[in-house]
Formats: structure tokens, sequence, C-alpha cells
């Protein structure tokens, strides 16, 4: 018998149980209120481009009602409230979003075009354990901090990026309503949609009002925000441009910041590491929701001995992912998030390859709708070149090779980020030798881009400062009475 | 023939061996898992397992009837449904294979002999030897032999090269597949180990197991081996077959096996001449998901005759 061809079919996700209204208001004071801007912006399906639902933009007006709500909340209600209470409604909400997985993950791969696989088995289970594990703590804030009498801060201003939306919110509302705060939020402007199921979420689950509330918007929503003098925190995930902006918004201003910022990581392969499950390793890393991870592998470094064969295995092993519908359950690959962002990636590709770089794409084939970009490789990168240095912040990959173990050092650190970092060696030694001298918030051990809600997260330099996750992420949004 | 290797040589393979990481491995396969497979595909692929299905009976009660029976279901899989394909190979002890070759005929199945004593290879290599002699001139096709796992965990690896390489010898052309009974093995550093070794002294197959020992043919296991077999092709150009073997008993892992066969070593492999299943009961559930699939409705096992 001669060898077969055999290819897959298209296994999509049924999007039937899909319920979206045609226009979405703004969540303010437990409720649906239209904005005084009387604007809407539609919200896009990267995939095809199809229009999804229409989304209200918040004014001044609109971001002033929205912060008294979350004030009276704060004052009146949740302030007040113990916190095993606080934990009890943190646990339903938990509950609500695992009883609505599917559809929540199904309208976060429509909204942002991520592969169904990636929102099915990591961005929802997620962010509910998320609020299962901060739900724990609600109660327990004083022995989490036990003689710094810990208390609430007051409204937290929220502002969460396109990539991650819903863990993203997950990660900025659980802890700060744990620890009494309330909120408001503003979700990414391509990505609106899970936020406001969320807000229905809330509402079901009979949250006083106030205590959420979502504003939509573009940037300057996000700006008005910022620069309400009645918020106490403001917590922002997003390009480090914006983080500096913001962070000069705050200059003057009793405000407490927490800034997750962008990346460029170092994924470092040693050549005593594991070959085949480096490779993968550096897949996971890099294409990873299409490159839109902040702490993406983005910066690859072999050492010499092993480049080769691992750059041929990673050609190899990238005829066999899976570029398309992100609804289709065998996508590896799905949408990048917006036509914005896509011209951004493309613009990098066509740097990379002015700056001399070798670019490897593999054969596939492509939809002709939406907004794709093939997983890219590049080879003989220099350290001084742009695409090595600057954050593409899609499936963009520089390799780099390095001879010894100071130089790897000193090249990883050589960035004006430092969000994480990979190390894959079979020597434990190396792990820990390795791990101090590297200058990440998180480092990686033989896995990459894993994460657990115990286990804190964060930047050096100028991938922003303040830790979420664990029992650091509580301290973002406490303050201290000792 | 294969030609002796130096000890040099040997100490070179174990060295360059490359060790695994088990929590990798093991999100590599669930990855696999994870994908579907439907429609079309979901058809070529029950089509192409039933192809390659080694299809086996190892019984100390096994007896001629029984044998001809298996070789009659090997032709006539399901005759109710058309087009169906055969298997690939009957696997039969030494004992039977004259009875399985006389029920085949020329049907172009081929008859397919356990040796070495297996299952447990306890034996003598002389012995050894004689049980595989004895197969061949009894018609056997290929040769499915055990590896002395005792002398390979206490680290005699020179020993089992020997082994394997002699019995390559026997065989000449006849295709010889070398069974590591990975349930017994300690760890995937060891499985790839022995691919490593019973691939350079000549291996035309590498399988996983005896069927007789739990766990058997575990994804963590059958994706080492198609590393060794990759990076064998990647270094020489030569393609080694694989032939999980042991609790493969549904279709869904059947096609998962080929989709990760397909993902590490390319399409090249989808074929019963590098490819094989080592199943009693997988066909029988091959043909219902096959029926399932074309009907839209799925049927009793009632009508699926059992030998």
């Amino acid at each position: 018998m001669s060898s077969n061809n055999w290819n897959l079919d298209p296994a999509p996700e049924s999007t039937a149980q899909i319920q979206l209204k045609p226009k979405y208001e703004l969540f303010i004071d437990g409720s649906w209120q239209k904005p005084h801007s009387k604007k809407y912006f539609d919200s896009l399906n990267p995939a095809n481009e199809s229009i999804l639902a229409q989304i209200a933009h918040a004014n001044q007006k609109d971001v002033d009602m929205a912060v008294s709500s979350a004030r009276r909340a704060y004052r009146d209600v949740w302030s007040k409230m113990s916190g095993a209470q606080r934990g009890k409604y943190l646990f339903r909400i938990a509950r609500l979003m695992q009883e609505k997985s599917r559809e929540l993950a199904v309208l976060e791969t429509l909204d942002g075009g991520k592969p169904i696989r990636e929102s099915r088995d990591v961005d929802i289970p997620l962010a509910c354990n998320h609020f299962f594990y901060y739900a724990g703590w609600a109660d327990k804030l004083n022995e989490a901090f036990a003689g710094q009498k810990p208390s609430s801060i007051g409204v937290a201003a929220q502002i969460t990026p396109w990539n991650f939306p819903l863990l993203m919110l997950a990660w900025k509302i659980a802890p700060a309503l744990a620890c009494g705060n309330t909120v408001v939020l503003k979700p990414a402007e391509t990505t609106s949609l899970t936020a406001l199921k969320f807000a229905e979420i809330c509402q079901e689950a009979g949250l006083p009002n106030g205590v959420v509330n979502i504003v939509t918007g573009f940037g300057d929503t996000g700006a008005l925000l910022v620069a309400h003098p009645d918020v106490d925190k403001i917590a922002f995930t997003g390009s480090t441009a914006v983080g500096k902006y913001i962070q000069k918004a705050c200059i003057g201003t009793a405000k407490k910041l927490t800034l997750e910022l962008g990346g460029k990581s170092a994924n470092i392969i040693l050549e005593d590491a594991q070959i085949d499950q480096a490779v993968e390793g550096i897949i996971n890393a890099i294409f990873f929701n299409q490159g839109h991870v902040c702490c993406a592998g983005s910066r690859l470094f072999v050492q010499e001995s092993i480049a080769q064969q691992v750059v041929e295995k990673l050609k190899f092993r990238l005829q066999s992912i899976y570029i398309g519908d992100p609804l289709d359950k065998n996508t590896d690959i799905g949408a990048i998030n917006s036509k914005k962002q896509l011209e951004t990636i493309e613009k990098y590709i066509a740097l990379g390859i002015s700056e001399g770089a070798s670019i490897f794409q593999p054969e596939c084939r492509m939809p002709t709708k939406g907004y794709y970009c093939k997983p890219t490789l590049f080879t003989d990168v220099a350290q001084s070149a742009r695409i090595a240095q600057e954050e593409i912040f899609g499936p963009v990959l520089t390799i780099q090779t390095f001879r010894t173990m100071e130089e790897v050092v000193q090249k990883a650190n050589n960035s004006p980020y430092g969000l994480a970092a990979g190390i894959w060696t079979a020597k434990g030694a190396r792990i820990f030798g390795m791990g101090k001298q590297l200058h990440a918030g998180v480092v990686w051990a033989n896995t990459y881009n894993k994460f657990d809600p115990s286990s804190p997260f964060g930047g050096y330099k100028e991938s922003g400062y303040g830790r979420e996750g664990g029992r650091h992420g509580l301290s973002a949004y406490l303050q201290f009475n000792t | 023939m294969i030609d002796a290797i130096s000890s040099d040589q040997l100490s070179t393979i174990l060295a360059q061996a490359p060790s695994i990481d088990q929590i990798g491995a093991l999100e590599r396969v669930a990855r696999i898992q994870a994908r579907s497979i439907k429609g079309a595909a979901k058809l070529q692929g029950l089509r192409m397992a039933l192809s390659m299905i080694d299809l086996t009976t190892l019984e100390g009660k096994d007896s001629p009837a029984k044998v001809s029976q298996l070789c009659y279901k090997a032709q006539h899989l399901h005759d109710q449904a058309d087009g169906l394909p055969t298997v690939a190979a009957v696997c039969v002890y030494p004992s039977m294979v004259a009875h399985a070759k006389k029920a085949l005929g020329n049907s172009g199945i081929k008859v397919a002999s356990v040796s070495t004593a297996f299952p447990s290879g306890q034996a003598p290599f002389e012995i050894k030897k004689l049980d595989t002699q004895y197969a061949i001139d009894n018609g056997a096709d290929e040769i499915d032999m055990v590896i002395s796992r005792g002398k390979f965990l206490s680290g005699e690896y020179h020993f089992i090269f020997d082994e394997i390489a002699a019995i390559k010898e026997i065989c000449g052309p006849i295709r010889l597949k070398v069974i590591f009974e990975t349930g017994e093995l300690d760890s995937l550093d060891q499985v790839r180990r022995i691919s490593d070794i019973a691939i350079a002294a000549g291996a035309n197959f590498i399988k996983t197991s005896t069927g007789k020992i739990q766990p058997a043919a575990t994804f963590p296991v059958v994706l080492t081996m198609l590393g060794a077999i990759k990076d064998h092709f990647d270094k020489t150009g030569q393609m080694v077959g694989m032939k999980p073997a042991g609790g493969i008993s549904s279709a869904k892992i059947a096609l998962h096996h080929l989709l990760l066969v397909k993902e590490v070593l390319g399409d090249a492999w989808l074929t019963n001449e590098w490819y094989r299943f080592g199943a009693s009961s997988l066909a029988n559930d091959l043909l219902m998901q096959y029926q399932k699939q074309l009907t839209g409705k799925y049927q009793s096992a009632t009508y699926f005759s059992i030998d």
C-alpha cells in the first residue's frame, strides 16, 4: 500500500448557544445604561471581519457616573461587608463562570480570534480559578499580612488588554473585590464582549450594585478613568507606551499604581536540554495566542552546538501547526486580533528582512478573509537588530545563538524589558544558577507560559511593577496601617 | 548481514541517546489527543488503521482451527461493507505459522510470527535462534522478537545489541520487529535508549509490547520511539517502522496514534509498510465506527463477528 496524504476535516465548535445582544450599553450601578455620548462602535470578529455587536463608547459623564457608583457601593456596602461574605459572592461568580465556560470560551474566540482550544483549555478555566483562589483569601487577609493591619483602598480603575480579555479581567477584579475594593473596569475596545458577559454574571450572582462597573470605549475613555480624581488605585495591563502615559498622569496624586506592560522575553536552550521537548516549548512560548502574549518567549537563544538541529526540528514541527478558523478545534494559531495589529506585525516582518535576517515561514493554506499571519522564524539575527529588541506582539520569533552561559545571560538581560524568561536544561544546578542571574519577573524551567492563580506574575524594568496573582497580588489592593 | 559493531560505536550511540522530559512528552501527546478527527478524514483514517492491523492471537490455547478462523476474518473483515481493506498481517506463535500460511494462501496478507521465547524472552540464546529459524522455515513473512529485558535493565547493552543483530542475520530480508516490552522498562529515557540500540542493530520495526504486560503502547512511549525513528531518518535517510501493540482497543485511540505518527514523522509513514497496530479487538471497533460514519447509525456489536 502506498503512503497516504491524510488531512483533517474542519471541526468547528458550534456557536448555536451564543446569545449576543445587537447593542451593549454601559454596566453602571448594577444596570445597563445608555452612554451619554450616544456613540457606539463595532466589535469585529477578526477571523472573518463580521460585526458581532455594537458597543457603547463612554464619555466623561459616563465615567463620572461609574466612579461615583463604585464610590457609593464602596462606602455603603462593600467596605462594611465581612471578608467571609465577600468571599461568598466571589465563589458564586466563579461557579457561574464555570457553568457558562463553554459560552464564554466561544465568545472569547469569536471576539478576539484566539483558537477555541486555548480559550476552552486555558483562558476560561484560569479565569474561573482566579476567582476561586481569591475568594478563599477574602476572609484571611489578616493572616496573609499578620501584624500589618491590612485594609481596602477604595475605588480601583482597571484597564485590561485585548490579548486575554476575560483572564485579565479576572486577574484584576478578583483580588480587588476580595480585598474589599470596588471597581470600574474598561476592557480593550476590540474585545469587550466577555467583560459585558461578566457583567451579566455579576447581576445573576446578586453582587451588590456598583461593586463592579464596566465602561467600554477606546483609549480616551481609559484616559478619563485614569485622570478621575475620585479613583484611589489604578491597575493597567497593556503596552509600555500607554503605561508610561498613565504613570505621568498619576504624578502628584495619591493614586496607587500597578503596571503590567510589554516584554521581549528570552527563551534559552542549553546544549544538554531535552531537545524534542524544548522544541515544543519554543512553539508554545512564541505561538501561544498568536504571540499576543506579554511574556511570549520571542527571543530564542540556542547554544551553538545544537543550534542547527533545533532550527531544523522547529521548521519541521511548524509543518503540523494548523492556522485558520479560530473556532476549529484543531486550530493552533488563530486570527490576529485586529487589522491594526496585523499591520504592526507585517511591518516588523518587513523590517526583519531589511535588517538582513533570514526568514522562514511554513507552506500552509491561509484563509482569504480575516486577519492572519503565518508563524515566522528569523535566523541570523543580530542583538542590535530592532526585531530582536522591540516587542512585536505577534507570531514572530528571532533566533540567536550563544557559546557560553555568561554570554547568554548578558544578552538576555540586554533589554529594556524584564518580564519572563525560559531555561531548558537537564541540569537542575544550571536552572538555579542561571535563574538567579536573569532579570525577569518569571523564570520558567523546562516549560513556558504556565500560569496559576497562586503564582505571582509581573515584571522588571519597563515591563512594569507590582505583582498580580498569589498572596503578592493581594497587596496591590490593600493598604497597611502599621 | 549487519556489520559487526565495535564497542566504541555502541558507546557513541548510547552517549548520544537523548534523555526525554516526561512532562514535556505528556504535554505533546495531550495536544494530539485534543485534536478532532471528523468526516472524510475519519473515514480515511479508519480504513488506514484497518489496513495496518496485525491481527493477533497469542494464547496457550491457540489451535489450528482458531488460527484458520482468524485468517478468514483477516481477509473478510466485514463483508457486509463494500471496499474494505484487509489487515496487514496475522500474528501467531511459531507453531501456528504453517496453519496460518496455508489459510491465508495468496491473499497477500503476511504471516508474522513471534519468536525468541515470546513473551518473556527467558530462554538460552541458542533456543531463541532455533525458535526464529523454525518460524521462518514454516513460512513466516515477518518476525516479532522480544528483547531480554533483564539483561537490558542490568545494563548489558552489548548483549542486547548482539542478540538483535544475530536474529536479524537469521531473518535476512524478512522484516524484523523488535519488541521492547516498555511496560517493564523504567522510564522514557530507557525507551529511547533501547530504541536507538535496536535501530542500530538492524530492526526494521520497533514495537512497544507483547500485549501480556500493562501498561503497553501508551502515547508518551510511542512518541519517544517515534522520536528515535525521526532522528535516525534525519541522520541516515533510512526509514524504520513503528508498531504500537497492546491497549489500543478503540478507534479513537488508533486514530490519535495515526495523527501522532503523521505529526512526528510525516505522511510517508502512513502505510502498513511502515506502521502497524498489534491488536486483537481493535478491528471491530474500527469497523463499527466505519459503519457509523457511513450510515450515521451505530450498530450493535453483535453484528460484527468476533473472530
